[in-house]
């Protein structure tokens, strides 16, 4: 059987390793537009900001391809699906039988039609983030026009290089889709404070040479413009190839478009009504398709999504519903600017159905837990904001402590033990130690120790 | 067996638990007297636990055996030994020598585990023998080879670790297993589901779910490259594969290893920094990172990060499995394990077999192949191609296999089963002759602690009457069995092991009795008598034909058994400091009783709410493999989603999972999906 996977993408990389771990029997085909080897997408923004080099993204290595018998066809755009015959036809007019046939194409980026865009770049692929740092630079200021995760991944990115940083976004705040307007607010101030210029509600009419100029005529000024106004799907094979395409190219709980021997993956697929532009969805939906095509059995029942910045001094992780008032839920909020620290749950029948954190904090990992696997809730829900809140036991004073308190873990000793050694004559811990064996073990209670028995002398008015 | 012991002598020896081997001195009498030696590096400063502390009690106890029992009635020693030998003999003869089973334990002393895996090769010529060391440190002990082509727990003195400036421990709750040891860390990082008694004293704790400790090594590793902290130099000079490893790193970016373990990036970024600019950094695993259907992997991921880092083989740097049994290391080097001979050779390598086989006068062509391993062994008993009959020493699986009640069944089920042990385990309970054995202070041997130092335990006070040692039972089977002659006397044992060992990897053929007293331990291998010793055996070059480490790429997957919604919460185990192992010693120690009564099941206060359960409730834990009654105790030092139970009292393991990893074969201990409910 000879399985044909179009894109090499995200989803198409990681569905030809899930196929191969499943099954050695079929011939597998891999076509790639992009002629690099597959890489992490999600890591561009960190290649941007420096650090990472384009090996250090790389999901494959060039030798994986032969030692697992895929072919790979780098650098290959697929122009043509025939149905009839079933082969796909490379834009050099190679044809590809294929048996089943998985598109994995993705998005692209929107560029929005306003004059001199062409001066921009778009942050999409490898190549588009090579092309930005090379004109980084020599340049003098950028701008990013699009304030969702990428444009601030971006921005954040080339702030940390040194570079002056505009970021212009067309809603009335950042990410408005994933934060509220007060989320927003605290994460611009927290860019703001790392070199990013925030304008928020500005419409950009035209790119220049040296800036944009916005709907008002107010010129922006950045010799260096970057465009992230989001994706949308690549779904123009499956379109002329007579699919069903709404917004992505439709798909059943298999991945499966409306010809069965068709499947859609990632970006450029859409399952009940959704098209997930995250990689985890993309990945799921990978694993569900090679385990279907191999024989097995597994269904797409869609994701959760965790929207998680990678940037530099920048935490925030947003999930969920994060849009529900009090009316339709229950809300539990905590902000503090002047530290760039916002917290949210949204909680309706009892389980957490939208986060936001902003600003580090240990609360971050719990709760993408709870809100990916449901789990209950404390009733104490000051405590899932700030953990370690309840937990912290504040250290007894010797004087606080109850004769009950163990104080030696390792022989099992409490106070009480140990004021009786000392009433017994025991004036310091080898005293104590002799008797009661306390801090013979680990030895880390014998600041402990050493305290009670100085609290009894000082009581007894001896020095111990 | 010693003779004229006077009452007075004052013994140097060590503790009789775990791998950490306190030295201690033990001095006869009515009770004996126990004190902390001076001169072991592992206790230095006088450290014992509580357990080391009342060791002694034991020795006369009344719950003690005094007498073989045949079928339940006491028996004289020969008539036990008869009838086991016949009954053995039948056995074989109707259903072919792989019909007897043999089970050893990593407490039992080097000699003895010698003894025992010569004895199922020679004596039964059966190969189905293995151990509980596969429920222990097998994991790691497979990825140690696979990495450095040896494994040797800490291929470094303890005491490298007060000169380092960070040590990681991920899954050890040494605070609790080995308090003494705590003595030893420097600034510690901590990787536990639980907020332990270790956790507790670190400077960072990283809390992962269950069974996504190998998510957290490759995330670590992924900061490690990304941020340029990889030794580049080291990695060239003294490792191969790296660049394999680096490429499936990359799909494992920080924020989406935080979303699988629920650890901050943040922490996972202090943590990598943490460990990259320490001068000496040591990275150690316990049995919370092993104890997993993916174990092998794991424990790989943690090495691969320090390999990234440049830690092992660099004085006061490195990587290290905690062992915790007393013998875990020596137990697992010299043939009681299904797939090996003495030395820590291979069964299936000609060259060993014709060595061994030289030593022990037979004909190679005679010993077995590799059996079964541990679990697979007590899953197979009394089916039809598995044993029929089981030897067990030094073991009490009923409580610590994983799906006990599966493997107590199967116990039932054979036709013969025979228990050596000091005290009535549980498993004794099911045996149809009980052999009692002498115990750590009634006898001498050498024992390997968790740093490869080889120790002398010695005898420090007399029997009880009726009491032999384990050396004793197996000579004379052997010799009923087809006129063996076996060595009873432990230094004889020691020097046909050390001929054995000689030339393999664990090569003890240079160290006497003599050396270890005068040198408090020798560290294997010691190829000949002049030879010093070898504290930290990878300085120059790792253990690989090559002299290289070997980084090995692999893949994070989720725990065999996922929490649904049928089983909604994981349930993970492991021990308390009041206890050891199965408890068959421990439980019976008033002093430790007292300090850790009964068994528990830890419970997060917010799950406690949400099934209506207060601290000292009676609830009903239940898995796919069983159900347990135990006591509520609530805890928020445990995470919402996961509960914990100990594991040294009949209950906790007929709820685990027996999901073997591929390579090391240990069972998934420490993590399945469990339901709870309050008990009226
Ligand atoms: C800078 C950046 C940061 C991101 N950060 C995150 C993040 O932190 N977390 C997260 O979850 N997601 C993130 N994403 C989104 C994530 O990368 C995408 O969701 C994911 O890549 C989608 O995978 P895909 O395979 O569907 O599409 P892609 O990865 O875009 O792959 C599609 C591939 O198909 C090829 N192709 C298209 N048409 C054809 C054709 N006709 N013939 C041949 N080949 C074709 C394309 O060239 C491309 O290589 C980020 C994206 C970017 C750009
Ligand atoms: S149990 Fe371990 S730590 Fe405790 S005294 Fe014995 S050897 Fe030492």
């Amino acid at each position: 059987m000879r399985i044909v996977v179009v894109g090499n993408g995200m989803a198409g990389s990681r569905f030809v390793t899930e196929l191969t771990d499943r099954t050695k029997d079929f011939r597998v085909t891999v076509m790639g537009e992009e002629a690099w080897q597959p890489y992490n997408r999600v890591l561009l923004s960190n290649v941007l900001a420096g650090g990472y080099g384009p090996d250090q993204v790389r999901l494959l290595d060039p030798s994986w391809y032969g030692e697992h018998g895929v072919q790979a066809l780098l650098g290959t755009q697929v122009h043509h699906i025939d149905r009839e015959t079933r082969a796909v036809i490379a834009a050099s007019g190679e044809r590809v039988p294929y048996d089943i046939l998985v598109l994995a194409t993705g998005s692209e980026a929107v560029v929005p039609p306003i004059p001199g865009v062409e001066r921009a770049i778009s942050f999409r692929t490898l190549d588009d983030c090579q092309q930005i740092l090379a004109r980084s630079t020599g340049a003098s200021r950028a701008v990013v026009v699009g304030g969702g995760l990428l444009g601030i991944e971006a921005a954040r990115g080339l702030a940390g290089r040194g570079l002056p940083v505009t970021l212009l976004h067309l809603a009335g705040h950042l990410m408005e889709r994933q934060l509220d307007a007060e989320a927003g607010l605290v994460l611009g101030e927290t860019l703001a404070a790392l070199g990013v210029e925030v304008r928020t509600g500005v419409n950009v009419a035209e790119v220049l040479d040296d800036g944009v100029r916005l709907a008002d005529g107010e010129f922006v000024p950045g010799d260096l413009a970057v465009l992230a106004c989001g994706v949308r799907p690549l779904t123009r094979l499956a379109q002329d190839a007579g699919l069903e395409v709404r917004r992505g190219v439709v798909v059943d709980d298999e991945m499966r478009t409306d010809d069965p021997s068709i499947f859609a993956i990632g970006e450029c697929a859409e399952h009940a009504g959704t098209v997930y532009g995250l990689v985890a969805p993309a990945w799921e939906q990978a694993e569900v398709a090679a385990t279907v095509i191999a024989g097995g059995k597994a269904l797409y029942r869609g994701s959760r999504l965790v929207t998680r910045l990678k940037a530099r001094s920048v935490e925030l992780a947003a999930m969920g519903e994060t849009h529900l008032t009090e009316e339709h839920a229950e809300v539990v909020r905590f902000s503090h600017r002047a530290k760039g620290t916002y917290r949210k749950l949204v909680i309706k029948e009892g389980r957490l159905v939208g986060a936001i954190v902003l600003g580090e904090s240990d609360a971050v990992g719990t709760l993408t837990h709870l809100f990916d696997r449901g789990g209950p809730l404390p009733g104490d829900r000051a405590g899932l904001l700030f953990p370690g809140l309840s937990g912290a036991a504040a250290a007894d004073s010797p004087v606080r402590m109850p004769d009950s308190a163990k104080v030696c873990q390792c022989n099992n000793v409490t106070k009480g033990q140990i004021r009786a050694c000392w009433e017994a004559g025991a004036r310091d811990v080898a005293g104590v130690a002799a008797a009661t064996r306390a801090t013979t073990g680990c030895g880390s209670c014998k600041a402990a120790v050493e305290g009670i028995v100085g609290w009894l002398c000082e009581q007894e008015g001896v020095s111990a | 067996m010693k003779s004229h012991q006077s009452t007075i002598d004052v013994v140097r020896t060590h503790c009789p638990y775990c791998a950490l081997q306190c030295g201690m001195t033990v001095t006869a009498g009515t009770p004996v007297v126990i004190e902390p030696r001076t001169d072991i590096p592992a206790n230095a400063g006088g450290a014992l636990c509580q357990k080391g502390w009342t060791s002694g009690e034991l020795l006369s106890h009344p719950d003690r055996l005094t007498t073989p029992l045949l079928y339940g009635k006491p028996a004289t020693w020969d008539e036990a030994l008869d009838h086991i030998a016949s009954r053995l003999a039948e056995l074989r003869r109707e259903h072919g020598p792989d019909s007897v089973g043999v089970f050893g334990g990593g407490g039992l002393t080097n000699e003895k585990a010698y003894t025992l895996g010569k004895f199922a090769r020679v004596a039964l010529g059966t190969s189905q023998i293995d151990y509980n060391g596969r429920f222990c440190m097998s994991s790691a002990a497979a990825a140690s080879i696979r990495a450095f082509g040896m494994d040797r727990g800490m291929p470094f003195p303890i005491t490298d670790l007060a000169s380092a400036d960070v040590v990681m421990l991920a899954g050890a709750n040494v605070a609790e297993t080995m308090p003494p040891f705590v003595r030893h860390l420097p600034r510690l990082i901590v990787i536990d589901p639980r907020r332990t008694a270790t956790a507790k004293l670190a400077w960072l704790h990283l809390q992962p779910a269950p069974g996504t400790d190998l998510a957290l090594a490759l995330g670590l590793l992924h900061l490690a490259i990304a941020e340029g902290l990889v030794d580049d130099d080291y990695v060239a000079r003294r490792t191969n594969g790296f660049d394999a490893v680096k490429t499936s790193a990359a799909a494992w970016w920080p924020e989406r290893v935080e979303r699988i373990t629920g650890v901050p990036v943040a922490r996972m970024r202090q943590a990598a920094f943490a460990l990259a600019k320490a001068d000496r950094a040591i990275i150690l695993t316990g049995r919370g990172a092993e104890q997993h259907a993916k174990g092998t992997d794991t424990v790989t991921s943690f090495i691969n990060l320090a390999l990234a880092l440049g830690l092992p083989g660099r004085e006061g740097s490195g990587y290290g499995c905690l062992t915790g049994q007393g013998n875990g290391q020596g137990g697992r080097e010299h043939g009681q394990k299904a797939d090996q001979l003495p030395g820590y050779r291979k069964i299936d390598d000609p060259a060993a077999r014709a060595h061994v086989a030289g030593v022990w006068g037979v004909d190679p062509g005679t010993l077995p192949g590799p059996g079964r391993s541990a679990y697979e062994l007590l899953a197979a008993l009394g089916t039809a191609d598995g044993p029929r009959s089981l030897l067990l020493f030094g073991s009490n699986p009923v409580v610590s296999a994983p799906a006990s009640l599966a493997v107590a069944e199967r116990l039932r089920s054979l036709d013969f089963l025979v228990v050596a042990d000091f005290v009535r385990s549980e498993t004794a309970e099911l045996a149809d002759v009980v052999l009692p054995t002498t115990q750590w202070a009634e006898e001498s041997g050498t024992m390997t602690n968790l740093e490869g130092r080889v120790l002398l335990r010695r005898q420090a006070v007399e029997p009880p009457n009726g009491v032999r040692s384990d050396l004793f039972v197996l000579a004379e089977l052997a010799a009923r069995l087809g006129d063996h002659k076996f060595a009873t006397e432990p230094r004889e044992v020691f020097d046909e092991l050390r001929r054995a060992s000689a030339g393999g990897s664990a090569d003890y053929s240079g160290i006497t009795y003599e050396r270890i007293a005068d040198e408090t331990g020798v560290f294997w291998p010691c190829p000949s008598e002049d030879h010093p010793g070898t504290p930290r055996p990878f300085l120059d070059r790792f253990a690989h034909p090559d002299g290289r480490a070997r980084f090995v790429a692999v893949e994070h997957r989720p725990p065999a058994e996922e929490a649904d919604d049928d089983y909604p919460v994981y349930l993970t185990t492991g021990r308390v400091l009041a206890h050891y192992q199965s408890g068959a010693q421990t439980r019976r120690i008033a002093p430790l009783v007292e300090a850790a009564p009964e068994t528990f099941v830890e419970i997060h206060p917010a799950l406690a709410e949400h099934l209506e359960i207060s601290s000292g409730d009676q609830v009903r834990v239940t898995s796919r493999r069983g159900s347990t009654e135990t006591v509520a105790r609530v805890s928020d030092t445990i995470r919402p989603d996961t509960v914990f139970m100990p594991f040294h009292w009949e209950g906790a393991n007929r709820l685990t999972n027996p999901a073997l990893d591929p390579t090391s074969r240990m069972p998934e201990f420490k993590v399945c999906a469990v339901r709870l409910e309050r008990v009226a």
